[in-house]
């Protein structure tokens, strides 16, 4: 295949990449900029977003589209409970203090961990996507009658990939109308802002916390549930989508929903191209290296808010 | 109206209030003079829930408001406006004033009313509250109490930093809130802007009140203000 639809087929990848790790970064981004808690297990809500996925899939049997229906609502929905319980049992009763909740999710991630190792087993078991017809894309050359479209052979992509990328800017025009024009929304940002004078005004902190942590985990599960046609279901998968949330979130800025979303869109298509053209070991080298710069230059991140 | 019935409080190992008492009724401003440090801020945020008592109670209209959880309280009919105003400055005036009137379970002719008082705040409504002058802010941080139709309202030092038309502005806000009926409390360092306005003054020494007395009487005696505020 030539260069240009060869990139352009990496780039699609990339986009299949960056609509998953928008919405599992979010979620960190969210817990972090409302609730000051580095969710350590927030990998593991990812991944049994994945695990609840392919077991209702199963529960449900007979249609594919259907199963996958039933879990792109009742995963994210179940992981949200499970981490407000987790919120409300053990994040509430440390005062949500900085460090001691960093011990405390890694603990979480440990036990979240091996309760799915005891029930799902080690083995990764496929999901089957909804619909998954391939589609073939049009590349364009230069000729002697000027432009013309053809249609290269491999230049093509999978209905449901190309779902995947469709979903998640419309998860994300939701959480933004959510966020910037609801009664909750205002709530939460008021929260965000400070806690303290939210109480001050009625606001019920500690739910609003449970709310927070149960619609972070929500999103990193709703993310593995469009991911896991493509990629299996397994109880070690939490650890990538863990490592690239950190990723966007400190380049992005911490807490910042505006620098995550575009730190996504860049770490996600970078980790495509250079996986495409080169090794996916190469994309988190540079992706690690990308962090570190920031880190050093900008450490408030390239959208953070800098602090006096 | 608020009864403070004994109170002690304490951050950590460090005692703060120590059987605090003190009243405020309707209609009425008490004002509250002290050192920095004496206790007047904690005293407020005990109020508010904010702060945990480890003795004594507190009660408004005779039902105890100290065991109530923090976010119980606004909700019994207290608005509160910190010091140094505490807006949410990423949000706009007119979100700020919303947050205020979902506290008092309030709707638009309340937030009408208080814009009324505040007519520079409604010019500015989609203006981001940080971006806001100091009067502004206090205004809003004001109009924001306000808006929960508070039978008593705690004011912790809002005039501070601010210039003399703004604080004759706060000034007048707070003494038609008590025409109102409003119970107020107010802490000040600025002795001159409570002698005019105050109906009780109250000393604050070390975590307890050391002195409750009239306006009149510390006019009558300013070696009053000397033994405890220093002035």
């Amino acid at each position: 295949m030539e260069f240009g639809p060869h990139l352009m087929l990496a780039m699609l990848e990339g986009l299949v990449q960056a609509s998953v790790l928008t919405l599992t970064a979010l979620g960190l981004s969210l817990v972090f900029g409302v609730m000051r808690v580095v969710n350590v297990a927030h990998g593991e809500f990812f991944m049994l977003g994945a695990v609840f996925s392919w077991w209702i899939t199963q529960a449900v049997g007979a249609s594919p589209a259907l199963g996958f229906i039933a879990a792109l609502l009742l995963a994210p929905l179940l992981v949200g409970l499970i981490a407000a319980l987790a919120d409300w049992l053990v994040l509430r009763r440390i005062e949500y203090d900085p460090e001691r909740t960093i011990v405390a999710t890694i603990g979480l991630l440990y036990i979240i961990q091996q309760l799915t190792l005891m029930s799902f087993g080690p083995d990764a078991r496929p999901v089957p996507p909804p619909f998954n017809s391939r589609i073939a894309l049009p590349w364009f050359e230069w000729g002697e009658g000027g432009l013309s479209l053809y249609w290269p052979w491999g230049l093509s992509i999978t209905s449901y990939k190309l779902f995947v990328i469709l979903a998640a800017p419309a998860v994300l025009a939701a959480l933004w109308l959510v966020m910037a024009r609801s009664r909750l929304g205002l709530v939460l940002r008021a929260t965000r802002i400070d806690g303290e004078i939210a109480r001050t005004f009625a606001i019920p902190v500690e739910k609003v916390y449970a709310l927070v942590f149960g619609i972070g985990a929500a999103l990193a599960a709703l993310g593995a549930v469009l991911v896991v046609p493509i990629q299996q279901a397994h109880y070690l998968m939490g650890g990538d989508p863990l490592l690239l949330s950190f990723i966007v979130v400190i380049i992005g800025g911490l807490g910042s929903l505006r620098g995550t979303v575009l730190a996504a869109v860049l770490i996600g298509m970078s980790d495509g191209i250079i996986s495409v053209f080169f090794t996916p070991t190469l994309a988190k080298i540079i992706a690690t290296l990308l962090v570190a710069m920031v880190l050093v230059f900008r450490p408030e991140g390239l959208f953070g808010e800098r602090r006096a | 109206m608020l009864k403070v019935d004994a109170i002690d409080a304490a951050y950590g190992r460090v005692q703060v209030l120590r059987g605090l008492s003190l009243e405020a009724r309707a209609g009425e401003i008490h004002c509250l003079l002290g050192r920095n440090g004496a206790g007047k801020t904690t005293l407020m945020k005990a109020i508010m829930g904010l702060v945990s008592l480890t003795g004594g109670r507190i009660l408004l209209d005779g039902a105890e408001i100290s065991r109530l959880p923090a976010h119980a309280v606004p909700r019994a009919g207290i608005g509160y406006i910190p010091q140094g105003r505490r807006l949410f400055g990423e949000l706009t005036v007119s979100e700020n004033i919303e947050i205020g009137l979902m506290a008092g379970r309030k709707g638009s002719e309340t937030r009408a009313r208080v814009l009324e008082l505040f007519p520079r705040l409604a010019e500015r409504l989609d203006q981001r509250a940080d971006t806001l002058s100091g009067g502004e802010q206090q205004m809003l941080a004001t109009a924001r109490a306000l808006c929960l139709g508070p039978k008593l309202l705690l004011l912790d030092e809002p005039t501070e930093g601010l210039q003399p038309s703004m604080i004759a502005l706060i000034r007048e806000v707070v003494v038609e809130m008590k025409r109102r009926g409003v119970a107020i409390v107010l802490v000040e360092q600025r002795v001159d802007a409570v002698l005019n306005i105050a109906d009780r003054v109250s000393f604050i020494e070390n975590g307890r009140v050391a002195l409750t007395t009239s306006p009149e009487a510390l006019r009558a005696d300013p070696d009053l203000l000397h033994r405890y505020v220093g002035v």
